[in-house]
């Protein structure tokens, strides 16, 4: 196995580990920003990515060494210090949220920043790479595992992952009811404040974690985007979780292509694919999508259009004896449009109404039905009205007239029942029956 | 004597705060403060768009680019939590991100194809070269800064209006939109002068702290921006002034550091809001309450010897009230030092003083339980439990009742039975009015 692995070209291997190292740190991103995301939060993300800085920087002096494990717990310090702070600024000194976490991080940042050129000599910290990360070279750092070179970025990152999903898969509850409802956290005896720093421990953990690949700025992306393009696509945790990972992998896949493709910033360039995935899905989610809902709309409003014609059918037939009418006469009793014309194409093409030789539109047999059941339900909602709510007989047309749209036949014959099996509406047009023959609409006089 | 240099940089900083604190007194109020870091994040892929067109280090062009951008990215932030599901703080989040990646990729493809080095460019873009600047800078930023104020002072009404209540200024009919992106215009251009000077960081913290820091001050808009104004003055000049004592510290990061300097102490010291005022504040309520208390409780301990002074001990009152010791005898010697109490610390009984003060006390506290029990009704909109004079709180008709409730059920304390005439402010204010 590790023999085929060496014996792969170094560009594939490189390539192979490049993505594993952005692919590992921009899953647990992705999960843990789920959380963000749905408690509002996500900009804690960029406070903490940011505010970890001086942790790094003092755990490097404390201990003399770049060993990742004081590194990570002095981000992770740090990082509960903003959550603690930030929160502390609110409620001690009254500042809206927003303003004190600017507060908290950006002079935790420079403190940071300070810190760094104070000791550059001890430390290769290159702010820069802190900012916007070089995913490209950490196959350059490797350890070896008997024959296997292991990049060390990808240590980093795979443990951070594995914390991660246990963190997840341990706090499971707390964290979904803390996300949710953290009233009723507490009142489980839940400690909301503890989960919240304990997520917040892991954000700055991961945040570490990932900033030799793609820096403080951009992991931002990758905790929020995934996250939020998940929250556009499904209502349920997990199911955003899965969706959220499934990103965060794609875009690190999509990224290192399109890096390597452009010859430009591999991390930038994964942001970028997060970007574009959270503008799709904002675009085209079929529920929660920009797109997705004028698509939703322009349904509903099409078969308000296809059930009027339907309705106007029946009546024409109803009140003077017409089984036929003119398309022109009929587009124009609908208001002409393109609506109206796509509205007519649909109902031809699902044969609820019939077209003779001279143009001349009819109802099809399942197309009475339909008009039946909708002139049925309009009826018995006026009845209703004026019967049963004692609404003027003048006043009730407007609302049945919507609610003949929704109201399904079970709800009609439940109506029905009620006002006990009614002949007419209060305008004195028959109310159709199931079982009526045709012939019934003949013998009606006009209202 | 400051250099040249230095002295255009304390020019440059200076002005750039307090342009960006005034600024910034509007984005706190409307809580959006964080927008203005994601305006400055938002300008970096501008910047290089405009590079790669105009080519050279065209100062106007780049700007310009950025500023396209800049004012993009935060139509994107208003934009998404309208017509999406995703609230306005993930929004942030991702346009800052993604935009600044797309800034990264964007200023990677331009190092690659040209062979100057513009890496220079771009990380002094993101950690300001604060000690590079050149006259051409300051006149940039005044000319700028000074067309801000004036947009500011012109548009002063529109904006407040913008800041407190925006559906008021749109049932109004004002151009909420218009003048919402005319704000965001200001900050972008502001962002964007700044930017080169000090940084990606700075100037998100220009935006921010000097007005957090006046906001702790005053509740007027006004006060607010000209402290916020000459806060961040005072940060572009002191963090200017210090980090040249120190040559290779960046001056952004100091600058930062003592407007935090100054958040805090605002945040201690100011008069109203800060938290030694409240703290102060709040000792001295509980201090009074502390004193209500103890009152109460010698005056029921003594109540049936009444006139004769009864001698109590610290285990009396802690009996009656569930006290911890320590508490207990804090209160007892204050009760000695103001004179309420005579004897010393063991055994105690209440003065001349102590029994006035307290049967006053006593009788608001039972005002107070009739006006609950028997007035229910509108207690809610009055209840303050804590008001130490009952007729500032309730209309003097129903204090006439009260009392009257109070002699009928014998409740009356009665030190002030004897006392031949009506506590003056007890007395109904139609009949001092009339006499």
């Amino acid at each position: 196995m590790i023999q085929w692995w060496n014996s792969l070209p170094i560009h594939v291997t490189d390539a192979i580990w490049t993505i594993s190292v952005g692919a590992t740190c921009a899953i647990a991103c992705a999960l843990l920003g789920c959380y963000l995301v749905l408690r509002r939060i996500s900009l804690i993300g960029d406070a903490i990515s940011h505010a970890v800085l001086p942790g790094l920087v003092l755990a490097f002096i404390l201990t003399g060494t770049r060993n990742p494990v004081p590194m990570m717990l002095g981000a992770m310090a740090l990082g509960v210090l903003t959550a603690v702070l930030t929160e502390a600024l609110h409620r001690v000194g009254r500042v809206p949220t927003d303003a004190s976490m600017g507060v908290v991080f950006t002079s935790l940042f420079a403190l940071g920043v300070i810190l760094i050129t104070v000791y550059a000599s001890q430390i290769d910290l290159d702010p820069g790479c802190v900012l916007y990360g070089l995913i490209e070279f950490t196959v350059f750092d490797t350890i070896g595992f008997g024959e296997l070179e292991v990049p060390r970025a990808f240590l980093a990152t795979g443990a951070t992952l594995g914390l991660v999903l246990a963190f997840i898969t341990i706090f499971w509850k707390e964290l979904k009811i803390c996300s949710f409802d953290p009233m009723l956290a507490s009142s489980m005896g839940i400690s909301a404040a503890l989960v919240h720093y304990m997520l917040m421990a892991m954000v700055a953990m991961t945040t570490v974690s990932s900033f030799e690949a793609v820096g403080s700025i951009l992991v931002v992306a990758m905790l929020i985007a995934p996250g939020a393009t998940a929250h556009l696509l499904t209502d349920r945790l997990g199911r955003m979780m899965r969706i959220a990972a499934g990103a965060a992998l794609s875009s690190a896949i999509l990224g290192y292509l399109g890096g390597v493709w452009l010859n430009t910033s591999v991390a930038g360039m994964i942001a970028v694919v997060s970007g574009i995935q959270f503008a799709l899905a904002a675009m085209f989610s079929p529920r929660y999508g920009v797109i997705g809902k004028a698509v939703h709309n322009l349904r509903m409003g099409l078969q308000i259009v296809r059930e009027d014609a339907l309705g106007i059918l029946w009546r024409l037939r109803e009140r003077e004896g017409r089984a036929s009418i003119s398309r022109p006469e009929l587009e124009r009793l609908l208001g002409a449009g393109w609506m109206t014309r796509l509205a007519m194409r649909g109902l031809q093409s699902s044969r609820l109404i019939t077209a003779s030789a001279a143009g001349d539109l009819a109802l099809s047999g399942a197309g009475r039905e339909e008009a039946r059941r909708l002139v049925r339900a309009h009826r018995l909602w006026e009845t209703f009205l004026s019967s049963e709510l004692e609404r003027s007989p003048q006043n009730v047309d407007e609302s049945a007239h919507r609610i003949e749209h929704v109201l399904d036949s079970d709800l009609a014959d439940r109506l029905d029942h009620r006002l006990s099996h009614p002949a007419t509406d209060p305008h004195g047009s028959p109310i159709p029956r199931d079982d009526a023959d045709d012939s019934l609409a003949k013998e009606t006089p006009a209202r | 004597m400051i250099s040249y240099n230095t002295a255009i940089v304390l020019i440059g900083t200076s002005i750039l705060g307090a342009v960006s604190g005034v600024l910034g007194c509007y984005m706190v109020l409307r809580r959006r403060a964080l927008l203005g870091d994601a305006l400055a994040h938002a300008a970096l892929p501008g910047l290089c768009i405009a590079f790669m067109i105009v080519g050279a280090r065209n100062f106007v062009a780049l700007l310009g680019g950025a500023l396209v951008t800049a004012l993009a990215g935060s139509w994107m932030v208003t934009v998404i939590p309208r017509r999406t599901r995703i609230k306005e703080d993930a929004a942030i989040g991702i346009v800052l991100s993604v935009l600044f990646g797309l800034g990264i990729v964007l200023s990677r493809m331009i190092q690659n194809r040209t062979t100057e080095g513009s890496k220079a460019g771009l990380d002094s873009f993101i950690f300001g070269k604060t000690a590079g600047m050149i006259a051409q800078d300051i006149y940039v930023i005044s000319a700028v800064g000074l067309g801000v104020l004036a947009l500011i002072v012109l548009f002063y009404k529109e904006f407040k209006i913008l800041a407190f209540d925006q559906d008021f200024a749109s049932v109004q009919g004002w151009p909420v939109l218009w003048l919402d992106g005319l704000m965001m215009g200001l900050v972008g251009v502001t962002t964007v002068i700044g930017l080169p000077a000090v940084g990606l960081a700075l100037m998100a913290a220009m935006l921010i702290i000097p007005a957090a820091a006046a906001r702790f001050w005053t509740d007027r808009l006004l006060v607010m921006i000209i402290l916020a104004g000459i806060f961040g003055l005072l940060t572009g000049l002191l963090g200017t002034a210090a980090s040249a004592r120190w040559a290779n510290v960046p001056a952004g990061p100091v600058i930062i550091l003592v407007g935090t300097g100054i958040f805090g102490v605002s945040m201690l010291i100011s008069p109203r809001r800060g938290v030694v005022a409240r703290g102060v504040r709040h000792l001295r309520l509980r201090r009074r309450i502390a004193r209500q208390n103890l009152l109460r409780t010698l005056y029921e301990l003594s109540e049936a010897q009444w006139p004769e002074a009864t001698r109590l001990t610290p285990l009396d009152l802690m009996k009656e009230r569930a006290w911890d010791p320590a508490g207990t005898a804090r209160l007892v010697k204050a009760g000695l030092r103001e004179g309420l109490i005579e004897g010393d610390a063991d055994r105690f009984s209440l003065t001349d003083t102590g029994w006035r003060d307290a049967a006053q006390v006593v009788k608001v506290h039972r005002l107070w339980e009739i006006f609950l029990i028997e007035e229910a009704q509108v207690a809610p909109g009055y209840v303050d439990r804590d008001a130490e004079q009952i007729e500032h709180v309730l209309p003097p008709d129903l204090v006439d009742r009260l009392q009257a409730r109070l002699v009928e059920l014998d409740l009356l304390p009665k030190p002030l039975r004897e006392v031949p005439e009506r506590h003056a402010a007890l007395a109904p204010i139609e009949r001092v009015a009339g006499s």
